[in-house]
């Protein structure tokens, strides 16, 4: 009576549903990422300038991976402030994320009362606009004649002709945290909206003034939503070139996202950009990893 | 025992106060809030105004007209030839993509969280990293591998789902799994017992139950795919597979005509459809359900 119970049957059902997915994963996900690898380490065809590919790990050649590390860390290495710049403006764009979005989030959890429901639909609505999208509105916004302009002009007291998106880091750094914010929001939401009014109530009535009850309960308790907020914003941005191209164009601030997409649209640096790639993925894979664990904890949904 | 319920009348009191207080003291809280909000849609709703402008410019307006969409007839997102293949091959992506992605992420879902092992905890782990691995990273490896390995892909629509797929791949894997903590597996097992097998167990009694997160990943996906830009714009074989967001990207910077924001506000209406009827089905689908399950917030999988 196997049927009876959960036996045999039941587990050879499992590993067939998962089948499929498991191999999409794996053609389309972990082998193209080894297929960076295999380029990075392989060499240039002399002719073609196009990828020769090394396959396997013995025949790996680091000559093209080591240019790039000389070009960034060495003397005169002109691919180094784009990566320090990367870093500055993920740093700043994140910690205003998380200075715009905690209030909000906070506010939208605990006192939002009945518009609740309307202002989470507001706070997701970004999502649904698409990026390009949202950083056309700004290129409109910002263009010599813009509103933006035209608003600073009102009444003489600025010159109202600012050259926003030319070369401008504030430019930039706006541009990601106007597209990233939404993805600090909802995590920040969902965080605070699972601590209990009760702990708070408890802490008030144990002597707890306001702001020392929000420093030792509820920013304590909300520290894995910051945590995830911040990985799900500083993430992408790591490999963001868009927003810059869009709203600068300048290679006065380009980043690590620009040299990547600049070399892979030039024949003969396929090699070097899939060093760039392997350098984020390298300085992301970390929180990747921490992002893992804590989504894993906090959901329970682990095998 | 008058004593108790005065102590008790008196903590209420002295809550709500501290609560009615807390209201007034939160007005600095709700005015960022607002701020945040109007900061972040309305830069959108301008653009979809400008849309609508009687002029070449998306600066200054001159009245309201229709011409963007179909009233010019060269440069009309209708007319246009370019544009409106970009919108065809957009949605083509979108209804593609999704019909691959749901059953695919559906049956891993249920593989991985009722199938025990290193195997399926490997692949768990590997669909949440390939949700937070910065998609440019992700969109070059696959660029690579469909460029230097003989594979059926193709730059173009091909290459686009495959790498499409692989990228929302992790929604419904996470949403669906989520739903399951809740659901348990006492409903399959009991279905067994009755003389189920297993999979008519899974087909009859888990899937229906599993209805609004399929769903809900549906319409998530749906709208993702359609506001995607980086992948699909590496994956593209030329103008012909260029979805709108690439079209956006191109031409943003290029002194376009609002048909630019004609074409983005169209990509906005689709996703904004496609979600208020994915909301409507879904709260008709958990319409037994207690509230708190049921809200925007559960529907797109933050809570």
């Amino acid at each position: 009576m196997a049927e009876t119970r959960p036996g045999q049957p039941v587990r050879l059902l499992w590993p067939l549903l998962a089948l499929p997915g498991m191999v999409w994963m794996a053609l389309l996900f972990v082998m193209p990422l080894y297929v960076v690898l295999a380029i990075v380490f392989g060499g240039i065809d002399p002719v073609f300038r196009s990828p020769l590919p090394a396959w396997l790990p013995w025949e790996w050649d680091f000559t093209q991976f080591n240019f790039v590390l000389s070009r960034i860390l060495g003397e005169g290495g002109y691919f180094g402030p784009a990566m320090l710049r990367t870093a500055v403006y993920v740093v700043v764009a994140s910690s205003a994320c998380v200075l715009i979005a905690y209030p909000v989030a906070y506010y939208t959890a605990r006192y939002a009362g009945r518009y609740k429901g309307l202002l989470l639909t507001l706070l997701i609505a970004p999502f649904w606009i698409s990026y390009m999208m949202r950083m056309l509105a700004w290129v409109n916004l910002l263009q010599d004649d813009g509103l933006v302009n035209q608003a600073l002009s009102i009444g003489g007291l600025f010159p109202g002709d600012i050259d926003w998106l030319n070369g401008r880091a504030s430019t930039v750094v706006l541009g990601l945290v106007y597209g990233y914010v939404p993805y600090m929001i909802l995590p920040l939401f969902a965080g605070l909206d699972r601590i209990p009014a009760a702990t708070l109530e408890a802490a008030r009535d144990l002597g707890a003034s306001r702001l020392e009850a929000f420093r030792r309960v509820t920013l304590p308790l909300s520290r894995p939503a910051i945590v995830a907020g911040v990985l799900l914003t500083s993430l992408p941005m790591l490999g963001d070139y868009f927003t810059n191209d869009l709203l600068s164009g300048s290679p006065g601030t380009s980043t690590a996202g620009n040299l990547i997409n600049n070399s892979v649209t030039t024949p003969g640096q396929t090699g070097q950009a899939g060093a760039f790639v392997l350098l984020v993925l390298l300085v992301a894979l970390a929180p990747m990893l921490l992002y893992v664990r804590t989504t894993r904890d906090s959901s329970g949904v682990q095998s | 025992m008058t004593t108790l319920v005065s102590r008790v009348q008196d903590g209420l009191t002295r809550s709500t106060a501290g609560r009615s207080s807390g209201a007034k003291g939160h007005g600095v809280l709700a005015g960022v809030t607002v701020l945040y909000l109007l900061w972040s849609l309305l830069p959108v709703l301008v653009a979809v105004l400008f849309s609508f402008n009687d002029s070449r410019s998306r600066t200054s307006w001159a009245g309201f007209s229709t011409r963007w969409y179909y009233g010019d007839l060269e440069r009309s997102v209708w007319f246009d030839d370019s544009l409106h293949a970009a919108l065809i091959h957009t949605l083509r992506l979108g209804v593609i993509a999704t019909l691959i992605t749901v059953p695919l992420g559906v049956a891993l879902a249920l593989g991985l969280d009722r199938w025990r092992g290193r195997l399926p905890a490997g692949a768990n782990v590997t669909v949440l990293l390939a949700f937070v691995l910065p998609e440019t990273l992700l969109a070059v490896a696959l660029l690579f591998m469909v460029t230097t390995l003989v594979t059926p892909l193709q730059l173009g629509l091909s290459g686009q789902v495959a790498g499409l797929v692989t990228f929302q791949l992790s929604y419904p894997v996470i949403l669906v799994r989520s739903r399951l903590l809740t659901i348990g597996s006492h409903y399959e097992e009991a279905a067994i017992d009755l003389g189920a097998s297993p999979l008519a167990a899974v087909r009859r009694v888990l899937l229906p139950m599993l209805g609004p997160a399929i769903l809900a990943s549906t319409v998530l996906v749906f709208a993702d795919v359609i506001d995607n830009f980086v992948i699909v714009r590496y994956l593209s074989g030329d103008a012909s597979t260029e979805p709108t967001s690439v079209k956006i990207y191109n031409s943003a910077r290029a002194a376009p005509t609002p048909a630019l924001n004609a074409l983005a506000s169209l990509m906005l209406l689709a996703s904004l459809l496609a979600v208020l009827v994915g909301y409507a089905i879904y709260r008709f689908l958990t319409r037994g359900e207690r509230g708190g399950s049921r809200g925007i917030d559960a529907f797109t999988g933050e809570v």
